[in-house]
């Protein structure tokens, strides 16, 4: 209250903000959030998110093993990670508030339905007492909303019945929130009038619910402050917002536009890669032909099927299917044929935590078949580049005739950002020579198709495809006679075959970007990453810049082969540190290819890098890097060694 | 699809030589796998199918070295994959002629997932399995369809395992076109065969074949000359089932289960009238379980041919359906059919 008794409440411009809301499965926590990110997205704030749902789909409600979160941090400069903390946590109900306690910032916001803590739900959540009422909760600010209630009230009129009413309270946590940090309410409005065009009940009752929270906000005076968050400085052009999982689906259509080449899919469902199956089956106006199989090597064994035929084969799997698919790929590695494998990684071993990403499958990609089957292996740094290395993939396997697996994760897959779209007709062609003629003269004279008759530059053989008279060949895993194709068990001939199905993929080096690094004078460490890390990372580094510590970035995005000049760029730095979600399978690589003494920061506890942790583990570097040789000797700059 | 747009081209007239490759055929001598060879390669200049159209796909095993034989276009893949392949090729490709040669271990048993899927969906492949009973190219272990007791290097105390009944198992897929036969008798080989490849949809076909290493003589109960009148039991689209030199023997159905008889005793209206174009398998299924196995009298032919869309024109109808319905794809629209805004030029 102000001196004369009016309310005025005051309005803080923050930086940026990171919220999380958490409920039961079925709360719809995920649509909320979804909404909150695109109301944001039109207001013009950057923003990253991560979804964090459980594998069960439904676990008992109440539960701690059924809550779903979902957090973005929306800020008015862009930011790279969904935030290492929120500010505030939207809780449905007490399994919610316990499970998420330890994501919240001290002195962090709580907005709880003070419905849903009662004997029952408490009990579920294995509080023996209210945490709203005996003190737990000190240190934060806590804001008790009966959200449940509300609802019921705000939608009475609709006489909608109290299980469907309820189901609306998502939308007024929405609300709240919307009123609370000033978002653009149209855009919701809309969207709920669009979206439940069809059942106009529903659309009712959650305009009703969502227009309550915004109310009860204004009226309520439970806050003294609302925050706005700005809108962020974006280069100006079309935006959207994109999840890894669309923006890969998005690209591998975009692949087979640019190469004339029709997609097939063949696929089995698995988290987090279903989504890619879902979108893709959508797309049939595109003359995708999505192919469900019996499993998982199915669904590898029809795309490379259709790759023989002359299709973008392409299969889609995460761990577990990816280990079911090695024979197929080491089948496609010796028939030399196009083919497009996405692992959206998840952690293992085994079964185990489908819904939670790590890094866990590099060696898997890179090695897990047997006898010598190199393969190229790319990692999207970000849910947008998904679409662009999706059509890097299909131009490398359709230009080399090989399998490339793509290694995004399950917190690529469901993060989105917003992603300023390219103009169409600024992608590169992808130009694909299919055979037409026999190319080699058999001893008698006469012409003849060689299958094994390689392109002299790219070593690629060429794709004849059925259909095409006078070019019939057999193909298949027996070792072939170089060029002939024909089966060979020669000692000579199969050592010369390894080696150039070997300098085939190597000689991809030419055809990739050299490793930009993000470096800074006097730097001394460079922080190699790899895929979905980038933001984590890239958010540490500059913290630490901005602290005056200098340290250099370089994240990867091709990881089989490494980018030409890779070896150069580790040997300028007198320490390299790779941060990965495992147990160090890069850095592994890195020593045993550059012979560099790299250091390792591992994690692996099924959640993407906190921006803090990186942070300390880096100062840790910096710090001992310091003290073991004192004033540095030698001093890099962006690209030049200085002795 | 660049080459293969424009005019069909004129189906040129072939022999047996044309559809033979200049590999050398590296099967033991006396392997039943040279007549089933030899069938398809006079068969295929028959059936007036461009060469360049015909893929054959197979998995690992001895029958699978079949590909390389032909002169067409073929895959020799990994075990038991066969028929996921070549689903893929079938299903983006449906303008080709695409089989898919197996054999008992590879179809059954490594790759019995797929052979049921593809014979479900109904994918246009004629496929034949090359039913020996027997591990050839690993050297003689008990298959899949090796009888219970069977003593190999695998099983020197008898194999526990129940066998398959290979055509049992199609019906009970859903298979649209099963048909048995045998590697000794060509005409009624090619006969099944061009029956086979006249389906639209998967033709499944089990075709005895004798492995004279490892299992031999394991059809000779039926299958040799002496014995064929007894113990094959010819199915014929429309005639009652019955078999003998005189003919003397006919199946009936008793309970729903098939029995034999002599003719004189139960009279011909008795004997069942075998209709291969019942919607309904269990007939054919009946049919199917007269003969343990190829010891007892045994029915060849078509057990089963209906007609069902296949896989692959389901798949280009739905495709077809939704461009007429949503135009054909705008890759810039995709772009743009989620939320999108505007950021503008700062000032």
């Amino acid at each position: 209250m102000g001196a004369d008794g009016t309310h005025r409440l005051q309005v803080h411009a923050v930086e940026q903000v990171v919220v999380r809301l958490a409920g039961d499965s079925g709360d719809g926590m995920q649509l909320a959030g979804d909404r909150l990110m695109v109301s944001s997205a039109r207001y013009g704030n950057a923003f990253a998110t991560l979804p964090d749902f459980p594998a069960e789909i439904r676990a008992p409600a109440g539960t701690l093993a059924g809550v779903s979160a979902f957090q973005i941090q929306l800020a008015d400069h862009p930011v790279r990670t969904p935030g290492d903390e929120a500010d505030v946590l939207v809780a449905m109900n007490p399994a919610a508030l316990r499970s998420q306690l330890r994501y919240l910032k001290p002195g962090a916001t709580l907005i709880v339905d003070s419905d849903a803590f009662d004997e029952r739900n408490l009990h579920k959540a294995g509080y023996a007492d209210n945490p709203l009422a005996d003190g737990e909760l000190v240190g934060f600010s806590v804001l008790k909303v009966p959200m449940t209630s509300l609802t019921l009230a705000a939608v009475k009129e609709t006489g909608a019945r109290p299980r469907e009413a309820e189901r609306a309270k998502n939308f007024f946590a929405l609300g709240l929130l919307s009123w609370l940090y000033g978002r653009p309410a149209a855009v919701t409005l809309e969207w709920i009038a669009e979206r439940f065009a069809k059942v106009p009940q529903v659309a009712v009752v959650n305009r009703l619910a969502f227009q309550a929270g915004l109310a009860f906000g204004e009226t309520a005076e439970l806050v003294e402050a609302t925050a706005t968050v700005a809108p962020a400085p974006l280069p100006p052009g079309t935006y959207t917002t994109i999840s890894g999982n669309t923006a890969m689906a998005w690209g591998l259509v975009a692949a087979s536009e640019l190469s004339g080449r029709p997609l097939f899919l063949g696929s089995y469902p698995i988290t987090p890669a279903s989504d890619l199956l879902h979108e893709l089956s959508r797309l049939k106006r595109f003359g995708v032909r999505t192919f469900q199989a019996e499993d998982e090597i199915a669904g590898v064994g029809a795309a490379l099927g259709a790759a023989f035929g002359g299709a973008l084969g392409v299969t889609t799997t995460s761990g577990p299917g990816l280990d079911l698919k090695a024979e197929t790929i080491g089948l496609a590695v010796s028939l030399e044929l196009p083919l497009v494998v996405v692992d959206v990684q998840r952690a293992g071993p085994s079964t185990g935590m489908p819904t939670k990403p790590e890094q866990g499958d590099l060696l898997a990609a890179l090695f897990g078949r047997h006898g010598e089957a190199p393969v190229p292996v790319l990692a999207p740094r970000g849910a947008a580049e998904c679409f662009t290395m999706a059509i890097e993939a299909a131009r490398l396997a359709l230009t080399f005739r090989t399998p490339v697996i793509i290694l995004s994760d399950g917190y690529l897959a469901n993060s989105s950002e917003p992603w300023r779209l390219p103009d169409v007709a600024d992608l590169a062609p992808i130009p694909v020579e299919l055979a037409s003629e026999a190319n080699a003269t058999a001893p008698d004279g006469r012409a003849v198709f060689h299958p094994y008759q390689r392109d002299a530059g790219t070593l690629a053989r060429p794709w004849a495809l059925p259909g095409t008279r006078g070019l019939e060949h057999r193909i298949g895993g027996l070792e072939k006679a170089d060029e002939t194709g024909d089966i060979s068990y020669d000692g000579a001939n199969h050592e010369r075959m390894v080696h150039l199905r070997a300098a085939k993929v190597a000689g991809i080096a030419a055809a990739i970007p050299h490793a930009v690094v993000d470096d800074q004078e006097g730097a001394r460490l460079l922080v190699v990453g790899w895929g979905s890390t980038a933001g984590a990372i890239a958010a540490a580094v500059e913290g630490l810049r901005r602290r005056g510590e200098h340290l250099a970035h370089l994240q990867l995005a091709h990881l089989n082969p490494f980018p030409a000049n890779l070896g150069d760029v580790l040997r300028r730095y007198d320490r390299v540190v790779v941060a990965e979600l495992n147990m160090g399978q890069l850095v592994s690589q890195l020593r045993a290819t550059y012979l560099v003494d790299a250091r390792l920061i591992s994690k692996v506890q099924g959640v993407p890098f906190r921006v803090g942790e990186l942070t300390e583990a880096l100062l840790g570097e910096l710090g001992s890097l310091a003290q073991s040789t004192g004033v540095p000797e030698r001093v890099s700059t962006a690209g030049e060694v200085v002795a | 699809m660049s080459v293969l747009d424009g005019p069909p081209l004129e189906v040129p007239v072939t022999t047996r030589k044309d559809w033979t490759s200049d590999q050398e055929v590296r099967w033991c001598p006396g392997c039943g796998d040279y007549s089933i060879l030899a069938a398809v390669q006079m068969l295929l200049p028959e059936l007036g199918v461009p060469r360049e159209n015909v893929v054959f796909v197979s998995g690992i095993g001895c029958a699978a070295r079949f590909p390389y034989y032909m002169e067409t276009y073929g895959i020799h893949s990994i075990h038991g994959r066969a028929p996921a392949i070549a689903t893929g090729l079938a299903v983006s490709r449906p303008d080709l002629d695409v089989w898919v040669v197996t054999g008992d271990g590879d179809g059954l048993s490594i790759g019995g997932n797929h052979l049921l899927h593809a014979l479900r969906r109904n994918v246009n492949l004629t496929i034949l399995l090359f039913n020996n009973q027997i591990y050839g190219l690993t050297k003689g272990q008990f298959s899949p369809t090796s009888e219970a007791g069977k003593v190999t290097k695998s099983s020197p105390f008898g194999s526990l395992d129940q066998p398959f009944n290979p055509v049992s198992l199609a019906l009970g897929a859903e298979a649209t076109f099963v048909a048995r036969t045998h590697d000794m008798d060509r005409k009624h080989l090619m006969a099944t065969l061009r029956r086979a490849h006249e389906h639209r949809g998967a033709a499944f076909v089990e075709v005895y074949q004798n492995c004279n290493v490892f299992n031999d003589g394991a059809f000779d109960g039926i299958l040799s000359r002496d014995r064929r009148a007894d113990n094959l039991i010819p199915l014929v689209d429309g005639e009652p089932v019955r078999f003998g030199a005189e003919s003397e023997w006919g199946v009936v159905l008793t309970d729903g289960e098939a029995r034999i008889a002599p003719v004189a005793e139960v009279g011909e209206e008795a004997l069942v009238v075998h209709r291969e174009g019942r919607e309904d398998p269990s007939v054919a299924f009946a049919l199917s379980r007269l003969a343990a196995g190829p010891t007892t009298p045994t029915p060849i032919g078509v057990f089963r041919a209906v007609e069902r869309p296949d896989y692959a024109s389901l798949v280009s109808d739905q495709i077809a359906a939704a461009q007429n319905r949503q135009g054909r794809g705008d890759l810039a629209g995709l772009l743009r059919s989620g939320q999108t805004w505007e950021v503008a030029e700062r000032r």
